[in-house]
């Protein structure tokens, strides 16, 4: 690990954020941050979902102006208006969402941020310096590829590459793993190590306390917007920071594993031999043979992009199986329609509400008629039955000990209350099979509780669920029955009690693939 | 089919397939940055008579051509008005500019209709002097014609060889992106536009000036449209618009010939030809592939905050 | 407190928006009216003078009056027509051929059953308009349905077709003679019927039933309800079960319907013989006016008539004070441009 150039030399930090204030309707997001990097450091900012993490990073890289507070670059004040102005202090951010154009080449994507950039492009001129950089800090991809053809790791290193290129000392990462596999997580932290060790500043973003032990120098946590403190890392520890992060006790979700009894199963869905043909950048399916029973939790763990989209889909009937036949209740589904398949009882909450699932412009109320239209329909259909729709809705919001507003549009709700709102939606009817798909993806704690019970309750009520996540905590939280998704395939398959996270962790990144007998 | 109408199909297919091309090209440039042109046969048209005015008022057809550059660039300069400040949706835009460019081009070009121009010279096209003059008056064309291939690789390299087109196609695959690199994203649109109305104003030059040497009341038929479809034909691709442009003039003089030849079929449905080869070709080829179409064409750019 | 909100405050700000929708356009039209009065200031004409004929001539009159409501009546099914397929998305800006299409499958019942009653004719014949219409725009619904071509180019290419099939058909099917363009007059019984000694038809109270229908159905019907999700959201529509391709081709094939009713009803109630082009625009003015509206009914009918009055008191301008045609355009083009110029005016209700 190089020393890094900390107070004790005299140096101002590169970067300096004093008592910075940002307040948004109904909530302070940062309260007097305070927050310093140096060159040659990594530093991790660390804090719950919420807890101001982002927004500090969009005000350092101008996408934001701070309400009151200072900004500092080498000691000297600055004032920074937008990403351009962080641009000229030399400092460069990837977010979580990559800002690559994907029918670009990795090259074209590249030079748009380059500086100085010549009027006419010297394309080989380009690709050279991307290769020296990508050599110097293995961050190996080819410059002639279309973005739209790399893995999602590979991506990151684009992004990474980008902002090298571009001349940035500062790098700021927010939740850069995220969408890696653990081995990719530990090329990356190699990457950053050499990166630190020539002089760079990386401010790493992350929930991730196991990441943050490994890696950083200098840790500082948030918490409801305030600085809870700043310690190096080897004053650190995981108790230390949990209770740093959450201030109490996290709060504990009782699971009663259920005993998986062969008599009493009845398959509720079957994948006999399915295969999909996949389009553009997604993956297809090859092979699966899978089975969902009455009172048990499926989960199915694998890195994002690895078919877990497409298995969802091929379920609910979006996606036709090129191969394979699929068994709903005991009877043949391969060609049934999206609504004959939920019309027999299957629910399905996808990964990402706002986009896949809810009509944002559209009332909460008319959101959640949007599944079971034919139940509410009066008169052959000339009208809609608000009032029935509403009293279901109340019932559900009842069971769960949800509440939301009916009336407002969709796209007014907060990610939570959203996600809320489908699974309401999608439980209303007691339904049989449930397909889940990162149900607690960008969920604040209480959310995450309150959606993880409601699929216990489902199970215990003798519904089957399929629970798809990259959670791997979670899975095996939850779980009665585990299988690991991998390039489209299954790769493994067990109980959580016959394995470990970092076996499941292997097979998800295709380390090494099990003979899968029967699940 | 004798060698002469053969010869005969490809001159008409060249000589009509110029400001067919050169329209395209320019909606190319149009559309890789993100809008769409559905009042291209009004932009055409204003041009097709300023060219015309001026080049009988001065007695000139190039100051006739360039008039007609420079207007098709300041029609667009509408549309990027209306569809970049003011955020209006592209396609009704394009439509009123489309009336704009009926109810305009007739107010300019009436005192010119049928109007004899000053023909742009005729150049024999290299080495084939020694054929015989059936032959040559069959293949001399015009400097706007020999230039058109060149402006083909000019809207090639500009896209994809120039800083100045990489911010564009960036602007059209997602302007969000392209203002994040620090550029701006509704100046650029504008660039688009008149350089794209430029190109389009060539193509009206020629149809007026070179081809049919006179003004008409809606002379263009309809090949702003056509223009619009081969885009995506091309897949926004300059050089694949060469043949596209090259196949749909083909059709239509081919079916002209047809028709001369006693073909008994009606000129009507041999008329329809093109469209449906065009269409045909569409279908297989697929007009909609996600991959091809800038990724941010037609939509609003409504900036950050 | 958990009621349904109640209809009275519903139309009570109904009340008080219907006043700012027409202050709106009635601005628009002013600021219109100026630009264009400096074009013939321009041209050497008096502008005040102008207006006021125009104004009088069409509004001022009952003959006028009467005029400006023929004109519009194709442009009110045309803008529907364009209207409820962009509900699920669709840009349908294939009027101009689904109106041929549809008219010429009117003109065949006429010119084929000359004797048949009024009461069967004219209802065969707009069945046919209607089928005529949904054909021509099936290929379009279907080729975007499973993802092939957008229908935006497709309509596009088909309306350059329809004309000249149009024109094989007069010349060459019902042998015209060459030195007309049209069809020989349809009988009685295959005129729609006019009403008070004027040339407005039955195709105004159809426009009319129409639009109502229209409306009922996307506020109140459960196919409104699963429209309004796919144009809002179509991937989360069909993930929901609502049948996204089945909604596509059909609400397509609707949209063309209505467009090839327009045909019947203009060489039916207007024309009274199939007429090489007549159409001018007609498609594609439905289309402007339609998104000018936002889609919303009674904005359909109050851009109908603004265009209308426009252009049914230009062409009286054009007789009586030797302006050019085009003219007209470029007033058409100035009013346009001035709507699509202030998008707070009318964003609202566009989806």
């Amino acid at each position: 690990m190089a020393q890094h150039i900390g107070p004790q030399t005299g140096h101002p930090p590169l970067i300096a954020m004093h008592a910075i204030t940002k307040a948004f309707p109904g909530v302070l997001a940062n309260d007097r941050v305070d927050l310093d990097v140096y060159s040659a450091e990594i530093h991790a900012l660390l804090g719950e979902n919420g807890a101001g993490k982002s927004t500090l990073m969009k005000i350092l890289y101008g996408f934001y102006r701070a309400d009151s507070g200072a900004i500092l670059h080498n000691g000297r004040p600055i004032t920074i208006q937008s990403p351009h102005d962080a641009r000229a202090v030399h400092m460069g951010m990837v977010f979580q969402d990559f800002t690559l154009i994907p029918a670009f080449t990795v090259a074209e994507n590249m030079a748009l941020f380059l500086p100085d950039l010549g009027a006419v492009l010297d394309i080989s001129g380009i690709n050279h310096r991307i290769h020296d950089l990508s050599a110097r800090y293995d961050l190996r991809v080819n410059p002639r590829a279309m973005v739209s053809q790399l893995s999602v790791g590979e991506q990151q290193k684009v992004e990474i590459l980008k902002l090298l290129l571009a001349d940035a000392r500062l790098l700021i990462l927010d939740e850069p793993t995220r969408v890696l596999a653990p081995h990719e997580v530990q090329a990356l932290f190699q990457v950053l190590d050499r990166l630190r060790g020539d002089g760079y500043a990386i401010i790493l973003i992350t929930h991730k306390l196991k990441e943050v032990l490994e890696c950083a120098d200098r840790i500082t946590v948030l918490r409801g917007g305030r600085v809870a403190g700043t310690l190096p890392r080897a004053e650190a520890s995981e108790p230390q920071l949990v209770a740093m992060m959450f201030g109490k006790e996290s709060p504990e979700l009782q699971v009663t594993r259920q005993e998986v009894h062969e008599e009493r199963m009845t398959p509720l869905l079957e994948l006999l031999g399915v295969e999909t043909r996949s389009q553009g950048a997604q993956t297809s399916l090859k092979a699966i043979d899978l089975k969902v029973c009455s009172g048990e939790i499926v989960g199915v763990a694998g890195v994002s992009g690895n078919g877990q989209k497409e298995l969802g889909d091929v379920f609910l009937g979006m996606v036709k199986c090129t191969r394979g036949r699929k068994l709903l209740f005991g009877r043949d589904a391969t060609n049934l329609s999206v609504r004959e398949v939920r019309r027999s009882g299957v629910g399905f909450i996808p990964e990402n509400p706002l986009t896949m699932a809810t009509v944002p412009f559209m009332t909460v109320l008319e959101n959640m008629a949007l599944t079971q239209t034919w139940r509410y329909a009066r008169l052959g259909g000339l009208r809609m039955d608000l009032q029935a729709i509403k009293l279901d809705i109340e019932e559900g919001l009842k069971k769960f000990g949800f509440s939301f507003s009916l009336y407002v549009p969709a796209k007014s709700l907060s990610g939570g209350n959203l996600q809320r709102m489908v699974i309401i939606r999608e439980m209303m009817h007691n339904p049989r099979l449930i397909i889940a798909s990162y149900l607690t993806r960008g969920l604040d704690v209480q959310s995450t509780i309150a959606a993880r019970q409601s699929l216990i309750q489902a199970r215990d009520g003798g519904a089957g669920v399929l629970l798809i996540s990259e959670d791997l905590e979670e899975l095996f939280l939850l779980s009665d029955r585990l299988i690991v998704l991998c390039g489209g395939r299954i790769v493994g398959s067990f109980t959580p009690n016959e394995t470990s996270i970092n076996r499941v962790g292997q097979l998800m990144t295709g380390a090494e693939a099990l003979h899968v007998t029967n699940p | 089919m004798s060698l002469l109408s053969i010869a005969g199909v490809l001159s008409s297919a060249i000589f009509s397939g110029t400001s067919l091309l050169y329209t395209t090209l320019g909606e190319v440039i149009d559309e890789r940055a993100g809008i769409v042109n559905l009042g291209l046969e009004g932009v055409l048209l204003v041009s097709a008579s300023t060219g015309v005015a001026v080049a009988v008022v001065t007695a000139n057809p190039y100051w006739g051509v360039l008039a007609a550059a420079l207007v098709g660039g300041t029609m667009n300069m509408v549309l990027g008005y209306l569809v970049i400040h003011r955020q209006a949706n592209q396609l009704a835009s394009g439509l009123a500019l489309m009336f704009f460019g009926f109810g305009l081009s007739a107010l300019i070009g009436r005192p010119y209709v049928g109007a004899k121009i000053h023909a742009l010279p005729r150049i024999l096209l290299p080495g084939l002097s020694g054929l015989p003059r059936l032959y040559t008056s069959l293949f001399s064309f015009d400097p706007l014609i020999y230039l058109v291939l060149p402006a083909a690789v000019l809207a090639w390299w500009l896209l994809f060889r120039t800083r100045w087109g990489l911010g564009l196609r960036a602007v059209g695959e997602n302007a969000d992106i392209a203002y994040a690199s620090g550029r701006n994203p509704r100046l650029i649109r504008y660039q688009a536009l008149f350089v794209g109305g430029l190109f389009a104003g060539l193509g009206a030059a020629h149809l007026a000036i070179a081809y049919a040497m006179t003004w008409t009341e809606y002379m263009t038929g309809g090949r702003g449209f056509i223009a619009v479809a081969l885009v995506i034909f091309s897949k926004w691709h300059p050089l694949r618009a060469v043949v596209g442009a090259l196949l749909f003039s083909g059709a239509v003089a081919f079916q002209l010939l047809l028709q001369s030849s006693g073909v008994q079929v009606s000129p009507f449905l041999l008329d329809t030809i093109p469209y449906l080869v065009t269409l045909l070709v569409l279908m297989i080829w697929g007009g909609t592939r996600k991959q091809s179409a800038p990724a941010s064409l037609g939509r609003v750019y409504h900036g950050t905050e | 407190m958990s009621r349904i909100p109640d209809q009275g405050i519903l139309s009570r700000a109904l009340g008080s928006k219907a006043w700012r929708t027409a202050a709106r356009y009635l601005s628009m039209i002013l600021l219109a009216l100026l630009l264009f009065g400096a074009i013939l200031l321009i041209s050497g004409k008096d502008p005040l003078q102008s207006y006021r004929e125009m104004f009088s001539s069409t509004l001022g009159s009952a003959y006028g009056l009467s005029e400006v409501l023929v004109a519009m009546i194709p442009m009110l099914i045309t803008a529907l027509a364009v209207a409820l397929p962009s509900r699920v998305g669709l840009i349908n800006v294939g009027g101009e051929g689904q109106l041929y299409i549809g008219a010429a499958f009117a003109t065949w019942a006429a010119l084929t059953f000359p004797d048949w009653p009024a009461w069967v004719l004219l209802p065969v014949m707009a069945l046919l308009g209607i089928i005529g219409g949904a054909l021509w725009a099936f290929l379009p619904g279907y080729l975007r349905a499973i993802g092939l071509v957008n229908e935006t180019i497709t309509t596009l290419l088909l309306n350059s077709v329809a004309p000249k099939l149009i024109g094989f058909l007069i010349f060459g099917f019902w042998h015209a003679a060459m030195d007309t363009d049209k069809t020989p007059n349809f009988v009685p019984a295959g005129r729609l019927p006019t009403f008070w000694g004027t040339r407005v038809h039955l195709g105004l109270i159809i426009a009319l039933v129409l639009l109502l229908l229209y409306w009922i159905v996307m506020k109140y019907t459960r196919w409104g309800l699963e429209m309004r999700a796919i144009g809002g959201n179509p991937q989360a529509a069909k993930r929901n079960g609502i049948p996204l391709e089945t909604y596509l081709v059909t609400i397509m094939c609707a949209g063309g319907a209505i467009g090839g009713l327009a045909g019947m009803a203009q060489v039916s109630g207007f024309y009274g013989v199939l007429l090489l082009n007549f159409s001018m625009g007609l498609g594609f003015m439905g289309f402007l006016i339609c998104w000018l509206a936002g889609g919303d009914p009674v904005g359909i009918v109050l851009m109908s008539f603004v265009v209308s009055v426009i252009m049914t008191g230009g062409n009286l301008l054009q007789l009586t004070r030797d302006l050019p045609y085009a003219a007209i355009n470029i007033l058409l083009a100035l009013t346009l441009f001035v709507v699509l110029a202030r998008p707070t005016l009318l964003r609202g209700e566009k989806t």
